[in-house]
């Protein structure tokens, strides 16, 4: 845009730009600087002793033996929740993708959980897993199944959690899936149908590989959101029942605000971005194999 | 010809069994948390479940506006306060460095704002602790405007303002500061309500995720006074362990307000995200 006066045009960057260009600069690269220099040092925060540790935060992290379990934990997350979040958003967005009437009710009926706070959701499925009264385990019932209890198992708290974190997300993702399929041009159906293919060739020779951006798109931000779940695992589980619960970002949160280890809780942070920048690499490496461009 | 009528039939019958099965899987959570909130500690104890109370009961909603120790009503002030004045900074900020990077470029403005992007992907974790040690050198730690702050560090909110902005010709904008507009009133006048879908998008994002955020108040706000309502209702989960019915009146107090202000602004955050396309 043109400006008369070159004067004005900076005085009104500066203006404009200044009170996000300070947030960034104190709330976002500051940090980012801090924390890398924390991770190296022995910092006890009510103490408020600093000490030069070298690697000895990532050594201690690393050798422990909560880290295999905490990245057991994290990845049993995943391996469940990931499968089922693309079914249940695919599933969600082909019903949605039909035009019926009630289809506007039934998008916000699918939106609810989302706009649900996770405490609010937490809360209330800590109700709707619980052992005896809880809803899951008398609808179980119906079929004859006897459901565990679910939170205070071992081997159940983690599917529990999972279940609830589908419950909640699959209608953020449907829509994302619902903007893919809407832009799918109609005439490659016709064209289909009329060399006879039926509704499954269909799908899975048109809807489904036309799709593989938008699923790529969602594996990608939801294993970088998964490896961070917590809101869902502290409010649930608080990481138990004896410590079969415990995640990255519930590690990090107890080091440095339960025991206020700031050195270590930074440590771990980054130990976790490189797991995240990892798997985010490693999946645009294997784009290739699956991840269908033309249209 | 019959047959093939027949199979649509089908086809048609299982796909309303299958939107039926999915909403009521949607659903039902919600309706055993509304049930169980209108019954009594024993009530909430049955096998089958009765959805209808027996006896329906304003108990638990009473037992959650008198809890010991913090006040769920001042929790909500706080929240609703809260989450509005974090909405209006991070709103704000954003669409005034939107402004910047669509229609004032400088030179290396394309590469700043490459920075901001690339500041979207440094997960919130890194930049927790590090901001928590910011506020305590501030002396802004239990404090709102401590809380509040950080939100003026939004690169989405940047990103998808200046997408918006970037398709409002130039000439609207320039013919305005001819008839002598300022370069103020021109951005507040003409070009926000231009790109008004988009904003009020932003706005709807914005406050609910204040409204619902959890761990940056838990960690930040420390006198009970101050709390927000996620917070409070994180408290009572594990205060409340066996009186599910006062749990779920909170739940249910919690989740109305931002229900409401979802189905009122419903087709612009739909139609938003989708273009978004992030958290």
């Amino acid at each position: 845009m043109y400006l008369p006066n070159a004067n004005t045009r900076r005085t009104a960057t500066a203006v404009f730009l200044a009170p996000s260009l300070i947030g960034v600069a104190v709330f976002c690269l500051l940090p980012i600087a801090m924390s890398f220099y924390y991770s190296f040092m022995d910092y006890d925060l009510l103490a408020g002793s600093m000490d030069f540790l070298g690697l000895k935060n990532f050594a201690r992290i690393l050798t422990g033996r909560e880290f295999p379990q905490v990245l057991l934990h994290t990845l049993t997350y995943l391996g469940l929740y990931l499968p089922l979040i693309l079914l249940c958003s695919l599933g969600q967005a082909l019903l949605l993708n039909r035009s019926f009437r009630g289809r506007a009710v039934l998008r916000t009926v699918f939106y609810t959980p989302v706009i649900t706070s996770w405490v609010a959701a937490a809360v209330v499925w800590t109700w709707v897993l619980s052992g005896h009264y809880g809803l899951m385990n008398q609808a179980l019932s119906l079929f004859g199944i006897k459901g565990p209890a679910w939170l205070s198992s071992r081997v159940w708290a983690m599917p529990g959690i999972v279940i609830t974190a589908v419950w909640k997300d699959t209608g953020y993702y449907a829509l994302m899936v619902l903007a893919a399929l809407k832009s799918i041009d109609p005439a490659l159906y016709e064209a289909a149908g009329i060399d006879g293919a039926g509704g499954a060739r269909k799908f899975f020779s048109i809807t489904l590989p036309l799709l593989t951006p938008t699923l790529f798109l969602l594996v990608v931000i939801n294993v970088i959101y998964g490896l961070q779940v917590f809101d869902s695992v502290l409010i649930m589980t608080d990481g138990g029942p004896g410590g079969a619960t415990t995640v990255f970002l519930e590690r990090i949160y107890k080091y440095a605000f339960r025991q206020y280890k700031m050195g270590m809780a930074s440590a771990y942070s980054w130990i976790l971005f490189i797991i995240i920048l990892a798997f985010t690499l490693l999946q645009f490496r294997l784009q290739k194999r699956w991840v269908n461009y033309d249209a | 010809m019959m047959p093939k009528l027949r199979a649509k039939q089908l086809r048609n019958a299982a796909f309303y069994v299958m939107v039926v099965l999915m909403a009521a899987l949607t659903l039902l959570p919600f309706l055993f948390m509304l049930s169980s909130s209108f019954k009594g500690s024993e009530a909430i104890r049955t096998i089958p479940i009765r959805w209808i109370p027996e006896r329906p009961t304003l108990e638990g909603y009473i037992r959650v506006f008198n809890m010991p120790g913090f006040s769920f009503g001042r929790a909500s002030l706080n929240s609703l306060f809260l989450a509005l004045a974090t909405t209006l900074v991070q709103v704000l900020s954003a669409c005034m460095a939107a402004f910047v990077f669509a229609k004032l470029p400088f030179r290396g403005s394309d590469k700043l704002f490459g920075l901001y992007l690339a500041t979207m992907m440094i997960p919130g974790t890194v930049t927790m602790v590090p901001n928590y040690i910011i506020l305590r050198i501030m002396g802004l730690l239990d404090s709102y405007t401590g809380l509040i702050l950080p939100a003026l560090a939004n690169a989405f909110g940047v990103f998808l303002m200046r997408q918006a902005m970037i398709t409002v010709p130039d000439s609207y904008l320039e013919s305005a500061m001819l008839d002598g507009a300022s370069l103020y009133r021109v951005f507040f006048v003409i070009l926000l309500p231009m790109v008004a879908p988009t904003f009020f998008t932003l706005v709807l994002l914005a406050f609910m995720g204040a409204w619902n955020s959890y761990l940056w108040p838990l960690i930040v706000l420390t006198s009970t006074g101050k709390q927000t309502l996620q917070v409070v209702l994180g408290n009572m989960n594990s205060m409340y362990r066996n009186n599910e019915h006062v749990l779920m009146a909170g739940a249910v107090l919690t989740i109305l307000p931002i229900l409401l202000v979802y189905v009122l602004s419903q087709c612009r955050v739909d139609s938003g995200i989708a273009l978004g396309g992030l958290k």
